[in-house]
């Protein structure tokens, strides 16, 4: 009719549908990033989990539960998460409480907290291992104070307890302040008024804390419990450094059949139990602490 | 019963004098507005009376004991905050039951203080609805609830109408005066809203630069300012100043001769609220410069000189005046204020 109109109408469609494109094209690089480094690792590891000689087979899982680490392994990687999370989480909230209540000093606080945050897994363990070895700072202090009169193994398979505990208390040192810092977060963003609401109502300190500051942080709580807890299902290197051998882990296990039995599908299954372990892990907590915008400052 | 004597508070925070010696006596069942720009120091006066502020030096007493030292909760005051600060996790029920349960009330006197005090307030409806689901005056209807729920022998109240906007704010008002009436708490209100405070007050404490320059009624403290700061800070328009020259202790104002307050020479300052003339002949008053007319309907005003100096007057709706006339307007005597041009204090009113 008016090729005029035709071709504007073609040259807005044109660009409008460019528009429409634009920002796929801009997340492709990422999700091509994820896709490459992620999601194909992730199936090539199920398959190896699940498969033997180009088969699918169930053989690799039935290794896995029948070696004699698996159990121990299983366990510990519970207890310790057990032990370490809600300890983590309890003086994190606390570090929180704390520190919202200093004026001068809190940024250098904070960043001293944090330091923990900059070391590597293996360097904390070293560190820890430097104060728990025989010849460390802890039995020399021992000594030194006159409470042992030898050198006391701490870190052995015969002290099973000690090296527990010993873990335990390198993994609260290293991995409190990721947990603290999304707690203080939280608590930035819980305005003064309705704590001093509930005090000028009659709460005290511990009513104002369980009836007002932890319910309006629960976002923050969750976020870190998921985070916190994912992490310590996958506890490896501070084990690997203070204890060996000596207290399996999950991903512990799938390291020694991965490189000394070099048996990658018994890894591979492993792999596959952590991830569906943390998986639920995420789930339960995303269904017991239930997170409502309506219900939030 | 409580009455609030507030004696000799000072607060300093590092180097900053925010309330510098202030005393007040608020009686039994008064409302006492706490008025003043931004910076004067009504908020920290409030919050060391809630107990959520420390004072410096001073004493604070309520019902006839001191307060400093004890804990906002055993002080037997509720409070309503500007933001609202209603607990977003609780549903409105229990914010207003908050209080009580905090004071381990039986379920039974909860649930009659709270249906009681929801009526008052109009949120019946609302409550077992979460407080983000409802409107800014919803919410501030919920805290001012959960303020009279615990029917509190000391109600303050922080720029409780500030968020809302200006047809609500009305409103609110106008609900609260009722409320108030005839719950017969001691009231402090804090606001920067001169109007808000005229409206509401038993009596107003003008505050400034963390001093009370003036405690009065409404009607006291627009038609008697004792300071230059007072008679601008109310009113709308602000009172006008206008420096005047004294002759044998009389001012010369067009036709008019006004006597001014003994003591006075050489310069007075003549304090002039906008409605407080007449409109005569320009040959007969005190000639004004119109620079600027707006009719509101209600009143007109003028906006002009008066001796070259800035004035805002108001007119009866009836008259005619256009921008570049010039008018005379004769003062009326009894409402008239003098002050002195050097400490802006006004001269004690002659008989």
């Amino acid at each position: 009719m008016w090729p005029g109109i035709r071709s504007f109408r073609q040259r807005r469609y044109q660009m409008t549908s460019n528009r429409s494109w634009t920002p796929y094209l801009l997340i492709l690089p990422s999700v091509a990033f994820l896709a490459l480094l992620f999601v194909a690792p992730l199936v090539q590891t199920i398959w190896l989990a699940l498969s033997e000689n180009g088969a699918p087979s169930l053989a690799n899982m039935r290794t896995m539960v029948n070696d004699l680490n698996f159990v121990p392994s299983l366990r510990n990687t519970f207890l310790l998460a057990l032990a370490v999370v809600p300890v983590q989480v309890a003086i994190a909230l606390a570090m929180g409480t704390l520190v919202a209540k200093i004026g001068a000093g809190r940024e250098t606080i904070l960043w001293i907290w944090t330091i923990p945050l900059g070391i590597s897994d293996l360097a904390a363990g070293m560190v820890w291992l430097a104060i728990l070895q025989n010849t460390g700072y802890l039995n020399s202090l021992l000594f030194g104070l006159g409470l042992i009169e030898r050198q006391t193994a701490w870190l052995t398979y015969q002290t099973p307890v000690a090296l527990f505990v010993g873990i335990a208390v390198a993994e609260i040192w290293r991995g409190t302040a990721i947990v603290m810092v999304i707690i203080v977060a939280g608590l930035n963003q819980v305005p003064r008024e309705y704590r001093e609401a509930a005090e000028i109502f009659g709460a005290g300190p511990w009513t104002r804390f369980w009836r007002i500051t932890l319910p309006l942080i629960r976002p923050a709580l969750q976020s870190a419990l998921i985070l916190r807890t994912v992490l310590a299902f996958e506890v490896f290197a501070v084990v690997y450094a203070l204890g060996g051998r000596n207290f399996p882990v999950l991903v512990g296990e799938a390291y020694t059949w991965q490189n000394q039995n070099q048996n990658y599908g018994v890894a591979g299954a492993y792999a596959v139990l952590i991830m569906v372990i943390s998986l639920a892990a995420t789930v339960v907590y995303l269904k017991a602490i239930k997170v409502d915008p309506e219900r939030l400052p | 019963m409580a009455d609030i004597i507030i004696d000799r508070v000072q607060k300093t925070f590092a180097a900053f004098h925010a309330l510098k010696d202030v005393s007040l006596t608020i009686g039994d069942g008064e409302f006492v507005s706490l008025l003043g720009p931004s910076g004067c120091g009504k908020t920290t006066l409030l919050r060391i009376i809630a107990g959520l502020e420390t004072a410096t030096a001073g004493d604070v007493r309520i019902g006839g004991k001191t307060v400093i030292g004890l804990a906002p909760k055993d002080r037997g005051l509720a409070m309503v905050f500007q933001n609202y600060a209603v607990f977003p996790h609780m549903t409105v029920y229990e914010n207003v039951a908050f209080g009580l349960r905090m004071q381990k009330a039986d379920d039974a006197r909860v649930k009659a203080q709270v249906e009681r005090t929801a009526g008052l307030l109009h949120i019946e409806e609302y409550l077992d609805r979460y407080p983000n689901r409802l409107s800014g005056g919803q919410r501030q209807r919920v805290a001012v609830a959960r303020a009279l729920a615990v029917e509190p022998k000391v109600l303050l109240m922080d720029e409780p109408l500030s968020n809302l906007d200006a047809l609500l704010r009305l409103e609110m008002r106008t609900e609260l005066k009722t409320v108030l009436q005839s719950a017969g708490t001691t009231t402090i209100y804090v606001t920067h809203d001169q109007t808000e405070a005229m409206g509401l007050s038993d009596r107003i404490a003008v505050m400034h630069y963390g001093v009370i320059e003036q405690v009065g009624t409404p009607v006291e403290v627009y038609n008697h300012p004792r300071t230059r700061f007072v008679g601008g800070f109310i009113g709308s328009p602000p009172m006008n100043f206008i420096r005047l020259p004294v002759i044998a202790g009389e001012v010369e104002a067009g036709g008019q001769k006004l006597a001014v307050p003994a003591g006075a020479t050489g310069e007075i300052l003549l304090g002039l609220r906008g409605e407080a003339v007449e409109r005569v002949s320009t040959a007969d008053g005190l000639p004004m410069h119109v620079r600027v007319a707006e009719p509101m309907g209600s009143h007109l005003l003028l906006t002009g000189s008066i001796r070259d100096q800035l004035v805002r007057i108001v007119l009866p709706a009836s008259e005619t005046v256009r921008g570049g006339d010039t008018i005379g307007l004769k003062l009326d005597r009894d409402r008239l204020t003098w002050l002195s041009p050097d400490s802006g204090k006004a001269y004690p009113a002659t008989p």
